[in-house]
């Protein structure tokens, strides 16, 4: 589903040049849910960001769905995002001045897809998410776990094939994060690809796989140490 | 496909996010509204008054031909080949006859003479204050006048020295009530005329109280002698030039007929209604350029309040953007958000604006009446449709800068946590 072949990426602010990303190799297949983990600086967020296509990358090759990606118009890039990618966020990112059935039917809008139609769909997803008579509220109205199901039902109105999330537990309690990690885990098991970036360590081990980043590069995949330079220092680090 | 979504305007979910927005900013939403309802208030405003002055100025000039050059006589000023000053001019038949001879790019002449002293008109029991000119028949086409019933005096009139008279519809409806006037005797201090015409004249009601006699037959009547008061004459050209060319030429010769010097402006006056109809209008049009650069300055004042606002508008709503992004808004959308959102701001208060002007402007017409110099001075159709066009291409431009800026917005900067 996802293939990333020595992925670089540096960022340049001023006379300065950040390298982020020095050679990303990563296969994530269809239907998998996998954790990213890392420190900030590890590269995390930037590796989210091209996946999602919101960020371009320097060298190297992105597959998404076998498609290579890259160099694409914003146009282009807005309308792949819309058909295969789903996003959720720390901070919900729901639209302040529209209710949660709106925010949820927005993806729709993007598709031209008609108002009562992408309502209905929209009513549906909330449903399913425990939420239908929530719908007509506004965000500001919501708890957290509830703008956070509202989000995920948005991020699902366009059955995209990858639910990308980034810190969605961020924001929540520990009980409300165990919902919605398990929310996330039934969106897997009808089969959707789902890639959530995190720092919490009980978040990442209810997924199946968990990525560590580090400096650029992985660190480890499953615990199994992917990059020998890493070797000596995870020694010295453990002693 | 997409060029066709950004102009749509009537997609009912954008105008629900403008009002949204509109809603929740209402203060400053108003106060960029007002900057565009002001400028436009104050181009209709300048464009009424203006207007009503020049439509003043033009309905006087519309009451006679306006290439036409009038012949008065006055009062000697400077002494002249041992003749001295203070010698009044008294023009007569006799210049009436040669002026044709000596300036022969004449077209139509006429020359008018009044009757001495109080004049009494009336008909069986009933009087009224009317005026009466003595005139040749081409004194109908410099003056404007439009028979409605009957004739006009004719050359006959006068080789015949026939008592007849033509009358203004005022004089009609003053003195003959519903009767028939065509045919019926009009006294003129006693002396009975008859009427064989009535006019209107679209110099106004008070041009319509006269009564016109051929000069010949007056001149005799009212021991007129020779004597004319006043030449009127149409030249052949309608150029400016010429016709100053063509007064000089005149006052030449009348300076030497009637021994004045030529550089004397008191002897006669000669009144050219073409140059004067000239610099009239080319003042209007200064007065034109100048509101309108006024205006538009105003305007543009507007538009950068708008822009400056849907700048901020942008900036305020980069995560929104940011999110419409990750969602698969396309650019050319987001830039149709804007645009239309500053299109409604300026296009909706920009009538406010007009409404209130063309309103005030109405008011003082109602007001001011038919008063000579103001007149009329509403802001036209065109003008209106000149400010619509005006107004969505204000709203454009004034959205633009933040449109472009609005699309260029990376959904990563907007999608940071902070």
């Amino acid at each position: 589903m996802i293939r990333f072949e020595n992925l670089h990426k540096s960022y340049i602010t001023g006379s300065n040049k950040l390298h982020v990303l020095k050679g990303i190799n990563l296969e994530i297949k269809e239907g998998e849910l996998i954790s990213i983990m890392g420190s900030s600086g590890s590269g995390k967020s930037t590796l989210l960001n091209i996946t999602g296509i919101l960020d371009n990358y320097d060298e190297g090759s992105y597959y998404l769905d076998n498609m290579l990606i890259s160099n694409m118009s914003e146009k282009k890039a807005a309308m792949l995002r819309n058909k295969y990618i789903g996003f959720v966020f720390q901070s919900f990112n729901l639209i302040s001045f529209k209710n949660a059935l709106e925010n949820v039917a927005l993806p729709l809008y993007y598709q031209k897809v008609s108002r009562k139609k992408r309502n209905l769909i929209a009513m549906e997803y909330l449903e399913k998410m425990g939420l239908k008579e929530w719908a007509h509220h506004m965000p500001n109205e919501l708890s957290g776990g509830q703008k956070q199901r509202v989000a995920i039902a948005r991020s699902l109105i366009t059955r995209p094939k990858v639910i990308l999330a980034d810190e969605p537990t961020g924001a929540l309690d520990t009980s409300t994060s165990y919902e919605v990690m398990e929310i996330f885990k039934e969106i897997n098991q009808s089969g959707i690809t789902v890639i959530i970036v995190t720092h919490e360590d009980d978040i990442a081990h209810r997924t199946n796989k968990i990525i560590r980043l580090r400096d650029g590069l992985i660190e480890s995949i499953n615990g199994e140490l992917v990059n020998p330079e890493f070797v000596e220092t995870e020694i010295s680090e453990h002693v | 496909m997409s060029k066709l979504k950004l102009v749509n305007m009537f997609d009912i979910d954008k105008w629900q996010e403008i009002f949204n927005t509109i809603k929740k900013n209402k203060l400053r939403t108003f106060l960029t509204g007002f900057s565009v309802a002001w400028g436009i208030f104050m181009l209709i405003i300048l464009l009424g008054s203006g207007n009503g002055l020049q439509n003043g100025v033009e309905y006087q000039f519309r009451d006679d031909a306006t290439n036409s050059i009038w012949l008065y006589p006055g009062t000697t000023s400077k002494s002249y080949k041992g003749l001295q000053a203070n010698r009044r001019i008294k023009f007569t038949n006799q210049d009436f006859d040669n002026l044709p001879h000596k300036i022969t790019a004449i077209k139509d002449m006429t020359a008018r003479f009044y009757i001495p002293g109080k004049v009494n008109v009336s008909y069986k029991n009933d009087y009224g204050a009317f005026s009466v000119r003595c005139v040749h028949p081409a004194h109908q086409v410099i003056e404007n006048t439009h028979i409605i019933e009957g004739r006009y005096i004719n050359e006959k009139d006068l080789n015949e020295f026939r008592k007849v008279a033509v009358i203004g519809k005022n004089v009609k409806e003053g003195l003959y009530k519903d009767e028939n006037p065509i045919g019926k005797y009009i006294r003129i201090n006693n002396i009975e005329f008859k009427v064989v015409g009535v006019f209107t004249d679209s110099g106004g009601e008070e041009e319509m109280r006269n009564i016109y006699l051929p000069i010949s037959t007056a001149q005799k009547i009212f021991n007129g002698q020779n004597r004319i008061n006043q030449i009127m004459l149409i030249p052949k050209t309608e150029n400016v030039e010429e016709t100053k060319a063509m007064a000089q030429k005149i006052k030449k010769y009348m300076a030497k007929k009637h021994k004045f010097d030529v550089t004397d402006d008191n002897a006669i006056f000669i009144r050219n209604n073409l140059e004067e109809y000239q610099n009239v209008m080319m003042m209007f049009l200064g007065i034109d350029i100048f509101i309108w650069v006024i205006g538009i300055g105003t305007i543009i004042a507007g538009i950068v309040g708008v822009s400056n606002i849907m700048m901020i508008v942008v900036k305020e709503r980069t995560k929104e953007i940011g999110i419409r992004k990750a969602l698969g808004a396309s650019p050319s959308s987001i830039m149709g958000l804007v645009i239309l959102e500053s299109v409604a701001i300026t296009s909706f208060s920009g009538y406010i604006g007009m409404v209130l002007g063309v309103g005030l402007m109405e008011l003082v017409s109602s007001l001011a009446g038919n008063s000579v110099f103001f007149r009329n001075p509403q802001a036209s159709i065109g003008i209106a449709v000149a400010a619509t066009i005006l107004l969505v291409f204000s709203g454009i431009v004034a959205g633009l800068f933040p449109a472009r800026r609005a699309a260029k917005i990376r959904p990563i900067v907007a999608l940071r946590d902070e």
